[in-house]
């Protein structure tokens, strides 16, 4: 149990008396008709229509299994093929955003889902992706016969997996956390389940899930070369898309390819940030109190693009009103009627009847699927690589806090570098860190350099940013009459650090640890295993076994290595990050 | 008045929480109330009394335990239509603008785009936010917040208006503004509120606008008593009879039913007490001022008192409490007046104070007296600070509860008369080392 010393009754979304803005009507500013903002604006939603169709066609087309599409390395085809990526991304997104919607809403109202719900998901979240992908190709290629539909579904699945679990559980804690009086005010004013939905629990939990998304954005460009590029009962498919064109060019170890990949993923990533993720943060801030001015300095500019058009504010307005539709939509507008006790009871047990089958189901199938084919033995020696993984994911993590730990209280310190400096970050996180491992296996291999220790900077190349980010932010949250009054009792040095700053940012840096540790065990699925050409490179650890046994189509081993690599993150979290994280928050939150 | 059919009827309103160690704790018990049409009502009593709780039966958001609620003949189980609430902390959401908050219960109503609009500007107007219709909450002040809250009260065009300490979260001069506002529109009649509901622990609030002031005991609360108020508005506080009728709250506040009348006896306190939030300095500074020439050696009226301290009379209830249940105070009738002790405590140097306090503490706080008998008992001397909340929560809700703890655990810091980790939340006998 914890007293909260600041036990008041403050909520989050209560305001401190910021002073007035001036307010001047949008009105007030009226260009003359032809608008050469609407022409560019134009421009713009038409060329992202074409795209869109252009896409949308080529993964209607026809496949058969047998079939070889043809991947060309000629950067000619790039940026047909970062569209379709590109879309791929987009579309699990769009499911992942769906997926979200109906378990976070469900885990948050009702208590008996939440019981299944929120450990599913945690477990979920540490299965790597290739595990799921094989469980579903074969099913979705089944279910399409003859249709491009099959395998770029079993893609899309892919990357939902590895887009959905932490935007769930961000959201769920969102609409946990919809503050009481919100709530009452809701159901005062009779708003239905659907409106309180889009009226209070989404835009609620909008900016932890608008942080999610690119977290999660970024961080699927990381497996595009695994779902793009499969195979599937010995035949290889390989989607058109980024991700294939990059695992042909380290196949071919054509380094020029994989040049102009980095040069086309950079310019995707820039585009979707520009256009679609900087106006969402752009209306968030519109809202979020702890949003000074000045920091909304960075404005969108698409925003006040078509601010500026004539035309499409009308459309605006249109969409304005569609979106009403939407949310007053009448059907949906209904208030459920209590269900009677007696009802919920039995449909409480019914749900839990079933769980419990479910529950010897799984039981049977994997000891029939892994246990039978699978000797004890083995079972042991998987458990050993996984802890030479985990080994090589904790010191790594050990290593890059030494790094960016300085790093980041000195960019924490400044702030006006550390506002200019975060986009920039931001941007090279969200960098597929896969495209340098080609780069790493010829150092590797010119320096003849041990492939067990050199391969692990590789699972962390992606994730230290969270330790960086984590870090920045909670150096320039830290009140700034603590560092004064440092400053004015002469604590300095060592001091200074294990007094002030360590303590200081501790929970911020150990969300961060956390979250980049999580991150890095995902990544040893490819960072242990490295091709370039005929190179092959592999390192001992449970990623290596899982990656190893995807190719060759072994279920009962992938399956294998999958749950025992779960049960060891699950294990270290329960273990070690959790009880970390419960001291940092009670010692050492200021608040 | 009173002959005339009541719009709104509670009629034995009992309300019980569960523990969750199973047990029940009573907030409400047999309560009854009737409102009317054309008056202001005023639920007057300290937090925790649990009238915010009967608000919120009445407007349906919360199940009573037992007994119910009869709006305009019907049964309330759920919020009415012609029932709506002003909250404390605003509750306007963050990411409407002013226009999308008041048209909000429009919108559920599923009141078509037009109409919506033109009743939405009206609210607007009325509440006096013209000019603001497009702006976010954030650009507003605590209490252009507030009128927004109102509008979009006013706009769903209810019967009656339930508010919830309203003010409260406001400045002074801000929340004066908005109750003179409020009155200006009640007696101009240009709404269709037939009465309203307020609830509020300030004193001179309730005076001033209430028609009929309902006083509430300390949780389980029963009614203490009801006051008709008949003073024309404006009412001033320079009025005689707006002087007497704070006093008179005042001294129904202050005095428990029992010792009405008799001669002065302490409050004897049990173990499940909720002692008031109650910082030591706020103790120890109430007492240096009561130890001045000009308080020394007599009753001082709890108003006066209230003024000079520049304090808000509702943040003295709970410091005079507090000295009541310590003993260094008598307390009643709107009136304070050290004794003995408070005055030897007032006098004397830090150290010294410290005895004295761990003195009265240990022989008039239970709880204090408790927690340092069980750790005078264990061989090592301490124990950990869940093992007496989960006693406190036998009496008490889990906030309450936590509360209570809080204050003890500084009181006996103070005191020294026990020593608290708060990263183990172990209470120990020893001092840090």
């Amino acid at each position: 149990m914890k007293l909260d010393p600041s036990a008041s009754k403050g909520n989050i979304y209560r305001m401190s008396f910021l002073p007035k803005q001036t307010y001047t009507k949008n009105e007030a500013t009226i260009w003359s008709i032809p608008n050469y903002w609407d022409i560019m604006a134009i421009a713009i939603i038409f060329t992202f229509i074409v795209l869109v169709a252009w896409g949308a066609k080529q993964m209607l087309g026809s496949y058969r299994l047998g079939d070889i599409i043809h991947i060309s390395l000629n950067p000619i085809y790039l940026p047909g093929y970062a569209l379709r990526t590109t879309m791929r991304l987009f579309i699990a997104l769009f499911f992942s955003l769906v997926f979200t919607f109906v378990f976070g809403t469900l885990a948050a109202r009702n208590k008996h889902a939440e019981h299944i719900i929120i450990p599913t998901i945690d477990i979920l979240q540490s299965v790597p992706v290739l595990s799921f992908l094989s469980i579903v190709m074969t099913g979705f290629i089944f279910i399409f016969k003859n249709s491009m539909l099959g395998p770029e579904c079993a893609a899309i699945f892919g990357i939902f997996t590895s887009q959905a679990w932490n935007m769930t559980l961000s959201f769920y804690q969102g609409v946990k956390t919809v503050p009481k009086e919100l709530k009452e005010a809701a159901n005062i004013f009779h708003l239905s389940a659907w409106q309180k939905f889009w009226k209070v629990e989404v835009p609620f939990s909008m900016p932890g899930l608008l942080w999610n998304m690119m977290m999660s954005m970024s961080g699927s460009w990381f497996f595009v070369i695994a779902c793009e590029a499969f195979s599937v009962a010995g035949q290889n498919i390989t989607l058109p898309g980024v991700g294939s064109y990059i695992s042909l060019a380290i196949a071919e170890a054509n380094s020029m390819a994989v040049i102009y990949a980095i040069i086309c993923m950079l310019v995707v990533i820039f585009l979707y940030d520009q256009l679609l993720f900087r106006p969402l943060i752009y209306w968030t801030e519109k809202f979020e109190e702890s949003q000074d001015d000045e920091e909304r300095a960075r404005r969108a500019w698409i925003i006040s693009l078509f601010q500026r058009t004539k035309f499409l504010r009308k459309t605006t307005s249109l969409l304005e009103e569609l979106a009403e539709l939407w949310v007053n939509f009448k059907p949906f507008r209904t208030k459920p009627k209590a269900s009677t006790n007696k009802r919920s009871t039995l449909l409480v047990k019914m749900h839990y009847l079933t769980l419990a089958t479910i529950l010897i189901f799984a039981t049977f199938i994997i000891w029939d699927f892994v246990l039978v084919n699978i000797s004890w033995h083995e079972i042991k020696y998987v458990f050993t690589l996984g802890l030479f993984t985990g080994i090589r994911v904790m010191s790594l993590i050990l290593l890059s806090s030494l790094i960016w730990l300085p790093i980041g209280v000195w960019i924490g310190l400044r702030p006006n570098l550390a506002a200019a400096i975060q986009p920039i970050i931001q941007f090279v996180a969200a960098f597929p860190a896969n495209l340098l491992f080609s780069v790493a296996t010829m150092l590797i291999v010119t320096f003849n350099l041990n492939v067990e220790i050199w391969v692990s900077p590789l699972m962390v190349l992606g994730t230290q940013w969270y330790i960086l980010f984590n870090v920045i932010a909670g150096t320039s949250v830290l009140p700034k009459e603590l560092k004064l009054a440092a400053a004015n009792f002469r604590v300095k040095g060592l001091l200074w650090w294990r007094r002030i700053i360590l303590p200081g940012i501790a929970p911020y840096f150990i969300t961060g640890a956390i979250t980049a540790a999580g991150g890095a065990w995902n990544a040893s699925i490819v960072a242990e295993v490295l091709k370039w050409g005929t190179i092959n490179l592999h390192a001992t650890g449970i990623g290596n076994y899982i990656d190893t046994n995807f190719n060759s189509g072994d279920l009962p081993r992938l399956a294998l290595g999958t749950i025992i690599m779960c049960l060891i993150v699950l294990l270290i979290n329960r273990l070690f990050w959790r009880p970390l994280y419960n001291i940092a928050m009670r010692r050492f939150d200021i608040d | 008045m009173n002959n005339k059919q009541p719009i709104l009827k509670a009629e034995n309103i009992k309300k019980s929480f569960k523990q969750n160690n199973h047990q029940n704790l009573l907030v409400l018990d047999n309560v009854n109330l009737e409102l009317y049409e054309g008056e202001i009502v005023a639920l007057l009593g300290k937090s925790g009394s649990g009238k915010s709780t009967l608000l919120r039966i009445i407007s349906g958001l919360v199940k009573p335990t037992a007994g119910e609620i009869i709006y305009r003949g019907k049964k309330v189980t759920e919020p009415a239509e012609g029932l709506a609430m002003v909250f404390q902390s605003f509750a306007i959401m963050p990411w409407l603008t002013v226009l999308q908050n008041v048209e909000l219960g429009l919108e559920a109503q599923g009141v078509p785009r037009n109409e919506r609009r033109s009743r939405t500007l009206k609210a607007i107007d009325i509440v006096g936010l013209d000019g603001f219709e497009s702006a976010y909450p954030k650009e507003l002040s605590g209490g252009m917040k507030q009128r927004v809250g109102f509008a979009r009260a006013l706009v769903v065009d209810p019967d009656v208006l339930l508010m919830d300490e309203p003010f409260s979260a406001l400045d002074v001069l801000t929340a004066d503004n908005l109750r003179s506002d409020l009155l200006d529109l009640w007696q101009s009649k240009k709404t269709n509120i037939k009465n309203i509901l307020l609830v509020t622990h300030n004193i001179a609030e309730a005076a001033s606008m209430a028609d009929r002031i309902i006083v509430f005991g300390s949780s389980p609360s029963n009614i203490r008593t009801e006051l008709i108020v008949d003073i024309p508005h404006p009412r001033s506080e320079q009025n005689p009879k707006f002087r007497l009728l704070v006093d008179n709250i005042y001294t129904l506040m202050t005095t428990s039913a029992t010792d009405l009348g008799n001669a002065y006896r302490y409050k004897t306190i049990t173990l499940g007490y909720r002692l008031p939030n109650v910082q030591i300095s706020e103790i120890t500074g109430l007492l240096d001022m009561l130890i001045e020439p000009a308080y020394r050696d007599k009753k001082v009226d709890l108003p006066i008192l209230a003024d000079e301290a520049h304090l808000n009379i509702d943040d003295l209830f709970p410091i005079t409490e507090s000295l009541e249940i310590l003993r260094f105070a008598q307390v009643s009738k709107g009136d304070i007046e050290l004794n003995a002790a408070g005055k030897a405590f007032a006098e004397a140097d830090i150290l010294e104070r410290k005895k004295i306090f761990a003195n009265h503490l240990l022989s008039y706080i239970p709880l204090a007296h408790y927690i340092r008998r069980i750790l005078d008992e264990r061989p090592e001397h301490r124990a950990s600070e869940d093992r007496f909340l989960n006693e406190i929560e036998d009496y008490l809700s889990e906030d309450a509860a936590k509360q209570v703890l809080r204050v003890v655990i500084e009181w006996g810091r103070y005191a020294e008369i026990f020593a608290y980790d708060y990263n183990t939340g172990q209470l120990s006998l020893e001092n840090p080392k």
